[in-house]
């Protein structure tokens, strides 16, 4: 176990909120999600750097923790690992980082990790806030009393990461920390018989092994009733003990604080931030402000987004024309321009809102806005079997329903999270809004109302709110058929505000933008082509046959060429592979108002949402000729039914399509992530059936109404 | 929920949930003693100064500023503080 035969494994421990994974960022490179939230890591992620000249380490981001006790899935990833030599992640050392401006409970934290022997380094953050707040740390004499190294770092700027590194690529044998607590006493026999048994030498571990032997996926089955023999026998009272710990850890750091802590009264950062709480949590006010900022990002995402995204429009509008212009024309150029270009056209379009969303969200969630929002919605939350710590998942299920059902990993009550994990694919995730857009500008005029509203903008909200209704509904259906006796915890720490820091927020954009263009980007591109190819071919010769139908029909000798042209072209994609498979579902979808054209997108769509609007792309490039340099937008307008030659897309098929879209479960990864996070086929399944049916029956109802 | 109330009002104990706006109070001890763990670790210790900073909208949950944080606990949890009635704070 030489240092130059294997990396240096570090992990990263602390409080939730205390800037682990702004730490880890700047360490390694990465751009791991950083927010004003406590909770937002929920799982490990690994990470290297280089520790010195000769050597590299890697390191572990973790969910943040209050102590080694966890209350929620998040938190037991942690103890997982740590309690755990034969693991993978075991770490050689480990960070303990330490909001300063609240030492106390960081240093709870800090005192397990030395009573399990973990060589630690103590990063003392936070000391810009500590400093507003007029409190005053004694570094020295802190190192003294905990007996281990201290650096003192900025997480958010970055200053004292090359001090870190320097003490962390020094073996330093004396800084092994001074033991706080001493567990033997409570319990000597069964403290020692767990030792044995597992084999452990360090009591503490056992001490926590006995408290949480049940839940630890590293101790065997066989090992776990042996366990719980041994702790009947002892009779000891577990929960006392625990109790004790923490009463006696408290006594030690309350006496360590009053040694090198001196608190001043810090009145003016104290004084803003409650004035600005008392309007963003004000019973009326509260509300106002969320709504009004709900509305202000959807106008926004409407007026902001527009010209950049023309301009994308146009480009791509004009690029295929060029390439055939370029390339020798032949079926790979038309693969390329039809199935490549047009299928990823019709979604990079979208980036800017993308972009805008993620934005807005990261702004809110930096300034710790969310955790304001979680206080004034816990209450109605509750009343529909969900919590206040459920608002943030789901609010961010408006750019993407994945990482959020992940998020739902901080809500303790099992109940409480199954109904979050339920309801978010009912937000309107960001790959909806492609389709929306697209449908609202054929249907809604471009119109202010009152001379400021925009009206498209309006549509949009409406839409969001209508998914978010729907959630709230089976949200009430399912807190009657699940039944549960566990108690759900809010408890959390209000953090305090702080203005957002322009860097991470323009980092997630990028890191959302990239994982878009090219995640989605990827499945986009392989659609088109399979979609292209079945849409160019038919069976056998059928395609000439068509071509000889239509040119002897008499009927038609009196058109021009381009018409001819035109009517072969959407001939031909009827009689395509594509279009029998179109046509087949037809039946089905028919009285939703859709054709087989809008039947390919909703088959390709199960692959991603956002796929719709490149196959619509794909698919009206293949029937339009080349040369044309219309949008989107004005081959979906121009698009008219076979039979009566009426429009396609009116406001009842448009509505109706959209509605469908609103609730619809069309994404694999989702379907996918509720399978991990609920381990089973139970909920994924039970969820896919039921959006599916909802899905169909609210746009049959729209269709019928608007028609 | 309803034996602590009971509890409560037979023993006219007063709670955190009791305490007005901006009122403070010293913790005694715990009704609960599995939510009393995690009180604790977050910092909410027999002894510690306790002030009501604000209730949400809808009554419930409320904002404690304890041990230098400010903490939210639903009413359910906040009852099961019981505070110390020999020292009155202001
Ligand atoms: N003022 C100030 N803010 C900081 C500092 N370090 C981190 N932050 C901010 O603190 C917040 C939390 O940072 P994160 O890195 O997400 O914290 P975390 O420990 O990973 O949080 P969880 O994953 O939720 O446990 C972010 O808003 C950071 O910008 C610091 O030294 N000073
Ligand atoms: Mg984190």
């Amino acid at each position: 176990m030489s240092p130059s035969t294997r990396p240096l494994k570090i992990a990263l421990i602390g409080n939730p909120n205390s800037g682990k994974s702004s730490l880890f960022n700047h360490l390694t490179g990465l751009n791991q999600k950083v927010a004003n939230f406590p909770g937002v890591t929920v799982d490990k992620r690994i990470g290297s750097f280089r520790l010195s000249e000769s050597s590299t380490a890697t390191i572990l981001d973790f969910p943040g923790l209050v102590s080694l006790y966890p209350s929620s899935e998040d938190e037991k990833v942690v103890i997982d690992v740590l309690s755990n030599p034969a693991s993978e992640d075991y770490p050689d050392k480990v960070i303990v980082i330490a909001d300063a401006s609240n030492l106390k409970r960081s240093l709870l934290l800090l005192s397990q990790i030395i009573d399990l022997k973990f060589p630690a380094v103590l990063a003392l953050n936070m000391l810009d806030v500590a400093k507003r707040k007029e409190i005053k740390i004694n570094t020295p004499e802190l190192k003294n009393v905990l007996g281990i190294n201290i650096v003192e770092i900025n997480a958010r700027t970055g200053t004292g990461i090359k001090e870190l590194k320097e003490v962390l690529s020094k073996a330093d044998p004396d800084t092994k920390g001074i033991p706080v607590f001493s567990a033997k006493p409570l319990a000597p026999e069964l403290l020692i018989s767990i030792c044995e048994l597992m084999p452990l030498k360090n009591e503490y571990k056992a001490f926590l092994v006995a408290q949480q032997y049940s839940f630890l996926r590293s101790v065997p089955e066989e090992k776990k009733k042996k366990i719980e023999e041994l702790c009947k026998n002892s009779c000891a009272d577990l929960n006392k003990m625990h109790a004790q710990e923490i009463v006696t850890r408290y006594k030690i750091i309350d006496q360590i604080i009053s040694k090198v802590v001196t608190t001043g009264n810090g009145t003016v950062d104290k004084e803003f931030s409650h004035r600005l709480d008392n309007i963003l949590t004000h019973k009326i006010w509260g509300y106002v402000i969320f709504l009004i900022l709900m509305f202000i990002i959807f106008q926004i995402l409407f007026e902001g987004a527009a010209y950049p995204m023309k301009m994308v429009e146009i480009f791509f509008s004009y690029l295929p024309g060029v390439i055939h212009d370029i390339l020798p024309s032949g079926i790979l150029t038309d693969l390329f321009t039809d199935g490549i270009v047009a299928g990823l056209g019709g979604v990079i379009m979208f980036l800017p809102q993308i972009l805008l969303l993620f934005a807005f969200i990261a702004i809110l969630e930096e300034t710790g806005y969310m955790a304001r929002v979680s206080f004034i919605m816990d209450k109605l939350m509750r009343s529909f079997g969900l919590n206040g710590r459920s608002v943030v998942p789901l609010l961010s299920g408006v750019a993407c329903a994945v990482p959020s059902i992940m998020a739902t990993r901080i809500i303790s009550n099992w109940k409480e999270r199954l109904i979050t994990i339920f309801i978010i694919p009912l937000m309107s995730c960001s790959a909806r809004l492609p389709v929306y857009t697209i449908l609202i500008a054929l249907t809604i005029p471009d119109k202010k109302m009152f001379g400021w509203i925009n009206l498209q903008g309006l549509t949009l909200m409406g839409l969001y709110l209508f998914g978010f209704i729907a959630a709230l509904l089976t949200a009430i259906v399912l807190k009657i058929f699940i039944k549960t006796k566990e108690k759900g915890f809010f408890m959390m720490e209000l953090p305090v505000y702080r203005t957002p820091r322009w860097k991470n927020v323009f980092v997630e954009m990028m890191e959302k933008a990239r994982v878009f263009i090219f995640d989605a980007g990827k499945v986009i591109v392989a659609i088109s082509v399979v979609l292209w190819v079945l849409a160019s071919f038919a069976p056998g010769d059928t395609f000439s046959t068509i071509e000889q139908e239509v040119k002897n029909t008499p009927q038609f000798s009196g058109m021009n060429e381009q018409d001819i042209q035109k009517l072969i072209d959407s001939r031909k994609l009827q009689e395509s592979y594509a279009g029998i498979i179109g046509r087949s579902i037809e039946p089905i979808i028919r009285p939703l108002g859709f054709d087989w054209k809008i039947g390919i997108a909703l088959i390709t769509s199960f692959a991603a949402r956002e796929v719709f609007v490149g196959t619509m792309s794909t698919i009206y490039s293949v029937s339009g000729s080349s040369n044309e340099t219309k949008t989107l937008q004005e081959k979906m307008r121009a698009e008219r039914n076979e039979k009566t030659g009426l429009p396609v897309f009116t406001p009842a098929t448009a509505f109706s399509l959209m509605i469908f879209y609103a609730i619809a479960m069309q994404c694999m990864s989702t379907l996918a992530v509720v399978f991990r996070e609920t381990k089973g086929w139970k909920w994924p399944l039970i969820q896919l059936f039921y959006l599916s049916a909802l899905a169909y029956i609210a746009s049959y109802c729209v269709y019928r109404i608007l028609i | 929920m309803n034996f602590i109330r009971f509890y409560e009002i037979c023993t006219l104990m007063r709670t955190a949930a009791n305490l007005k706006t901006g009122e403070s109070a010293i913790i005694d001890h715990f009704s609960d003693s599995e939510v009393s763990l995690k009180l604790m670790e977050m910092g909410c210790l027999p002894g510690e100064k306790i002030r009501l900073e604000r209730i949400a909208p809808f009554g419930d949950p409320a904002a404690f500023w304890v041990s230098g944080y400010c903490l939210l606990l639903r009413l359910e949890e906040a009852r099961t503080i019981i505070l110390d009635e020999s020292k009155v704070y202001n």
